[in-house]
């Protein structure tokens, strides 16, 4: 005799009825839990930004640390000086907004550190304009840092970073993340003295055109101290992450060079 | 019979030696070579597959009499994926560190045919208890594994341990590194992995010679 199971009304029926129930239990899950992880997105923003500016609770050569969570709003608040968003169409910035004026000029607009990269990446292949953002801060030195962030693609999917510079366009700072680069191999453009060997590289040649950082296979500089190479030292089997990295740097920050230009001459 | 009857109790030990997923079942191959370059990762992969594992098995096990046999992969898989997709977004919610770290192995899990293998072989046909053991257990086995490997790997790969350099420093030369002994950068590479989990296989069967297949 056939069982009940094997009935097809009873296999659409189950078919129906799990589906309804597993993507109501997914999507009440996800409603539940969107403020909360939206809050920690914000808040990891908000440290990516500090830590490439070089506040953060690094010690020694450890692990990254950045600030905590309790204290991130306010540091962000006060070591962030200003918030620029610079309106960008082929490869020249036709606005420079404040934050305020940003927020003023569209009201679908949030907070320059929230714009998606991704999106506006997405808007400039379309030939729209792409709105880049600048965090101006200063170092404990004084110096007046720019941080920008960049998006790329790594082996397995997507990379990201934020890059602090001074006004010369020398790297002062650098945060790298992933989405889900190979744990051990790719995913280690998240550690420190991967991250740290991009202090000081210059990203400008000496006539002033911009040449960015190639991740460089080989150990030429294993030390990494010389900082006018345009290059840092790769990471053993991740090329193709390591090259990613090269690449974001090169495409992404190309785009600020006119900004920086413009404080010179502005000087 | 007790709780824990001796039965039971093989239901977690088999799978730790002589019926290990990996080494004699062959499963579980693919993430064991992606993620055991770091010893951090293979501990962290074995956690997660022991909560997947323990939780599918015992609700695939409940669901047995109901699920239509046509269509019983796909619901297996519902199950795999809808369990991971929860804890993925609970740990983004309250432990957002934690989840940034196991991003990466939410879609391994759900690949990781040890779990629809042992709900195929073993939850459509047990009670709940026995399937949470069978679960823990070859978790448990595969878990064994992944960490020897990880450790041989992340040991002679980059001269760490969890992240820490225990061999001494690879561009200063000191430790081991003075007497000219250099890194293994081969051993990141996924085909190592494999050669250790074959050297695991050969050393096992020696040892056990009815394991030996004519």
């Amino acid at each position: 005799m056939e069982k009940r199971t094997d009935k097809n009304v009873y296999t659409i029926i189950f078919a129906i009825v799990m589906v309804v129930v597993v993507g109501s239990l997914l999507a009440f899950t996800a409603s539940k839990l969107k403020p909360a992880i939206t809050e920690n997105e914000r808040i990891e923003k908000q440290q990516n930004i500090l830590y490439a500016l070089g506040v953060n609770e690094n010690e020694g050569t450890g692990d990254i640390a950045f600030v905590s969570k309790a204290e991130v709003a306010d540091l962000f608040k006060t070591k962030v000086t200003e918030q620029l968003v610079l309106e960008s169409k082929d490869g020249k910035i036709i606005k420079t907004m404040t934050r305020q004026e940003y927020l003023d000029s569209d009201e679908k607009a949030k907070e320059p550190y929230l714009i998606d990269v991704k999106k506006q990446q997405a808007n400039a292949k379309a030939g729209e304009s792409r709105m880049l953002p600048l965090f101006v801060g200063t170092s404990e030195e004084g110096d007046t840092y720019y941080v920008a962030p960049i998006r790329g693609k790594g082996l397995w999917d997507a990379i990201w970073g934020y890059v602090a510079l001074d006004k010369d366009m020398i790297v002062r700072g650098a945060f790298f993340d992933h989405a889900g680069e190979t744990p051990g191999l790719g995913a280690n453009i998240k550690q420190r003295y991967f991250m740290d060997d991009f202090y000081g590289e210059h990203l400008l040649t000496e006539a002033g055109a911009f040449k960015g950082i190639t991740v460089a296979k080989g150990n030429a500089d294993p030390k990494n101290n010389d900082k006018t190479d345009y290059e840092v030292d790769a990471l053993a089997g991740a090329t193709i992450t390591g090259d990613g990295v090269a690449a974001m740097i090169k495409a992404d920050l190309k785009l600020y060079l006119p900004y920086f230009q413009s404080l010179k001459t502005a000087n | 019979m007790g709780l824990f009857s001796k039965k039971d109790a093989k239901l977690i030990t088999d799978p730790l030696a002589d019926n290990n997923p990996i080494t004699i079942q062959v499963l579980g191959i693919c993430s064991a070579l992606a993620i055991t370059a770091e010893l951090k990762a293979s501990l962290v992969m074995a956690i997660a597959v022991i909560f997947v594992l323990g939780v599918g098995n015992v609700v695939i096990s409940l669901m047995r009499n109901i699920i239509p046999s046509k269509i019983r992969i796909i619901v297996q898989l519902i199950v795999v994926a809808t369990l991971v997709i929860i804890v993925d977004q609970v740990l983004k919610a309250f432990a957002y560190e934690l989840s940034k770290t196991l991003s990466v192995f939410i879609g391994l899990i759900i690949t990781n045919c040890i779990i629809m293998g042992r709900f195929e072989a073993f939850a459509l046909g047990n009670g709940p208890w026995k399937a949470f053991l069978d679960g823990i257990g070859n978790a448990l086995g595969y878990g064994v594994i992944l960490i020897i490997v990880g450790f041989f790997r992340e040991l002679l790969g980059s001269g760490t341990l969890f992240g820490i350099p225990v061999l001494g420093d690879a561009i200063e030369k000191t430790g081991v590194y003075k007497y000219g002994y250099e890194n293994n950068g081969f051993m990141l590479m996924p085909p190592m992995a494999l050669i250790i989990v074959g050297l695991l296989i050969w050393a096992q069967r020696s040892k056990n010679k009815d394991l030996i297949e004519d």
